[in-house]
């Protein structure tokens, strides 16, 4: 495990998914790393980790795009993805599928550096939040790659947690899989469809307004069977947030690990931040 | 639109079956949580897996000698050795035995290899009778299916339906749901036929090659008798159920009950070493092991699918599959079903008859987090993807055979829009890659979900607007 230096900066990861649906998502992580005073960067030339073609075969067609990718990376910083999906992509399948080329090693260092956006807050920065705004009770899925790749299945709950007017519920089969699964939605779109529908209903069944996820692949398919039963059998929706949003509108930073300040709360003291 | 595949014809099916879906789902259910309960301490259970990860790979490691060195002992023991390169040969093997003996039955403990081989298709052609004597096997044979699972083969059928099928074959015995009363009446059935088989046929859970030991696990007794009662025994298994030592076997064996039916040891566990021994009482006077390819040797080529053959059946992956709980143990169309069998089959019969199984899952870890050797299945199932699209050749049966064209240069368009970011930038964007990708399918996307909505500016320009720094 490489020990981190004062991360004052830190490359952001915005990923497809999240850069043509789910934008806000992006910029509420940002906003976030930022009133946690670290300086982000974002490479525009950023497109895709590959995992697309990755999980369905298409491992050349993968590598190149991911070639592309890693050559963003030039400082030896950490890189935030707000995604357990295309983070897990990065971190464990960019060695495999960079074994024996030239840019091994340079794949292997950027797999290095890669946290998941929970992770980071809570991990590195030790985050310690303030919730604000009404009560409100919500329920969080985690996605399988979060939970069982990145092993990071904690971290949202943790943070969830520090919101003290935040009431969590679970949902029943809370770790089995929404049935998004990138391609196999479209290739088994029937296995796809019933698996969807289960979660939405557990979900739905907790009582919660919101659900809380850290994969947008996860939040696209579970909130689009929330909004079609809504719309065709007139079920309660459950608003749906990734977790970068959810935080960036119902909590205040108090503090991190570094002390890197905070800029609205510069006056907080030490205790503040525990109570 | 295209014409739906046999697997995906029988998908639809069986999602469309209430009642089998949710004799799954609650067997399934009840399976997992009582799993949990045997591993309350998660530091112990990663410990054992990697323990009997360990074991299983050293197997492999040193298979064509401990294969020998097994051969050589049974040998000794007395126990006679059949190779078979295919299931055809294994079945031979089998029929030589029944012909020299002049047997026309054979009485049968719970064998996956024997489904494999097809063996009582082929044996009720040439007018052999092969009577199943597990329960589950027992209860589907009645009704001509095949299991759906590895471990319980009768598990998409509840106790209504069990007590249906049974009025329906034994008219005479009063209907019953009873679940005791249903299972003394098979025993009843079954009880006579053992002491009239004149062959008993078994699979194998662990082959010891140090001693030269077949060990057999199971909760019914069908397989003691099964082993014991007919003059003649014949196990069959695969080759790559051989373990080096003895003391290999409790270590797994701990495991693969607990991982199975959550329990700490079956009520039975049998160690078969010989024959009925001079002066002995009991005990067949025959006892013959065939050790079947079927594809396995290959499989053993390639180092990384290798780890498939670590198996050791407990059927874990498939109780803990959210696809295998929804679409059951048939619509496989395969022997092995669920995550086992996703990357088995394929692997044994050929990508173009199975590998389209390798597109039903959704790759969400469930499995590959409970095998307990340690198979990493999802990336397996990845794997043999890439093997049915990829264009050199490999060792991989069929391997390339899955590539079409139209979806080939999706994917190359694909990657040559997303290494260049202007490209990309302006409208080849994941949305709308996600929806080319589903030509006309996209309506099977919204028959259960709105379409994805697309946002007015990107994370691109709306973090270029804010002033982000690109480097
Ligand atoms: S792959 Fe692993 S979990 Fe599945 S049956 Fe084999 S040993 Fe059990």
């Amino acid at each position: 495990m490489t020990t981190l230096l004062q991360p004052d900066s830190v490359y952001f990861y915005g990923t497809c998914l999240i850069d043509s649906v789910y934008p806000n998502a992006g910029v509420s992580a940002v906003e976030l790393l930022q009133r946690a005073g670290i300086r982000v960067i974002y490479p525009q030339a950023q497109t895709c980790c590959g995992q697309p073609a990755w999980n369905s075969g298409y491992r050349d067609e993968a590598r190149e795009v991911a070639r592309k990718q890693i050559a963003l990376f030039p400082k030896d910083i950490p890189i935030v993805v707000p995604s357990g999906s295309c983070g897990g992509m990065m971190k464990h399948h960019y060695p495999e599928l960079f074994k024996g080329e030239p840019d091994e090693a340079m794949a292997l260092q950027v797999a290095g550096r890669i946290y998941e956006f929970t992770e980071f807050l809570v991990d590195v920065l030790e985050i310690k939040l303030a919730g604000k705004g009404v009560k409100t009770d919500v329920a969080i899925h985690t996605s399988c790659s979060a939970r069982r790749e990145m092993g990071v299945a904690d971290k949202i709950e943790q943070l969830v947690g520090q919101l003290e007017n935040i009431t969590v519920h679970e949902q029943h089969h809370k770790k089995e899989c929404c049935g998004f699964g990138g391609t196999f939605a479209i290739k088994e779109p029937e296995i796809s469809a019933s698996m969807v529908t289960d979660k939405a209903d557990a979900i739905r069944e907790t009582g919660a307004s919101v659900m809380i996820t850290q994969d947008c692949g996860c939040m696209m398919n579970i909130s689009g069977a929330f909004e079609y039963e809504n719309q065709h059998h007139a079920l309660r929706m459950p608003q749906s947030k990734h977790i970068a949003e959810f935080l960036l509108e119902r909590s205040e930073v108090l503090c991190t690990k570094y002390d890197i300040n905070v800029p609205e709360t510069s006056d907080t003291t030490e205790d503040a931040t525990h109570g | 639109m295209a014409k739906l595949s046999d697997f995906r014809v029988r998908v639809e099916d069986a999602l469309a079956n209430e009642e089998v879906r949710g004799n799954f789902r609650k067997a399934m259910d009840g399976l997992m949580s009582r799993r949990l309960d045997q591993f309350p301490d998660e530091a112990e259970l990663e410990r054992l897996r990697t323990q009997a990860m360990a074991i299983r790979s050293n197997s492999l490691d040193n298979l064509p000698d401990l294969l020998e060195k097994l051969e050589t002992n049974l040998t000794k023991n007395g126990i006679q050795v059949h190779w078979a390169e295919t299931v055809e040969e294994a079945n031979q093997h089998v029929l030589a035995i029944m012909n020299k003996h002049n047997a026309k039955s054979m009485i049968k403990g719970k064998s996956m290899v024997s489904e494999e081989m097809g063996l009582n298709h082929f044996m009720e052609e040439l007018g052999i009778e092969c009577l199943e004597s597990d329960l589950g096997e027992f209860i589907i044979q009645l009704d001509g299916e095949m299991p759906s699972h590895i471990i319980m083969p009768a598990i998409h059928k509840n106790k209504r339906q069990i007590a249906k099928l049974f009025q329906e074959k034994f008219p005479d015995i009063p209907y019953t749901e009873d679940v005791d009363e249903l299972t003394q009446t098979a025993r009843k059935i079954l009880r006579e036929k053992f002491f009239n088989a004149p062959v008993g046929l078994s699979g194998v859970n662990f082959a010891v090659a140090e001693t030269g030991t077949l060990c057999l696990v199971e909760n019914e007794g069908n397989g003691r008798m099964s082993t014991t009662v007919p003059p003649v025994h014949i196990a069959v298994t695969g080759i790559e159920k051989v373990v080096e030592k003895l003391s290999d076997v409790p270590p797994l064996m701990s495991i693969l009950t607990r991982s199975a039916t959550a329990q700490p040891i079956t009520t039975y566990v049998n160690m078969i070493s010989s024959p009925r021994k001079e002066g002995e009482m009991d005990g067949p006077k025959e006892v013959h092991l065939v050790l079947l390819d079927n594809g396995r040797s290959n499989i053993y080529s390639d180092p990384e699918l290798l780890a498939t053959l670590r198996c050791i059946r407990c059927g874990a992956c498939i109780n803990h599959c959210p696809v295998y709980v929804r679409v059951g143990g048939h619509s496989y169309g395969t022997v092995y079903p669920g995550p086992i069998g996703t990357v088995l089959e394929p692997q044994k019969d050929g990508l173009k008859a199975h590998g389209e199984l390798a597109q039903a899952s959704s790759l969400c870890g469930a499995c590959g987090e409970v095998c307990p050797v340690r198979i990493p299945l999802p990336s397996l199932i990845n794997r043999l993807r890439y093997e049915g699209v990829r264009q050199d050749q490999s060792s991989t049966k069929d391997s390339g055979s899955r590539r079409k064209t139209a979806e080939a240069l999706t994917w190359k368009g694909w990657s040559f829009a997303a290494q260049h970011p202007l490209i990309y930038n302006t409208g080849a964007s994941a949305a709308a890659s996600f929806r080319k990708l589903m030509p006309s399918k996209m309506g099977a996307w919204t028959r259960v979900r709105t379409a994805p909505p697309i946002a007015a500016k990107t994370l691109h320009q709306q973090l270029k607007a804010k002033g982000i720094d690109n480097e």
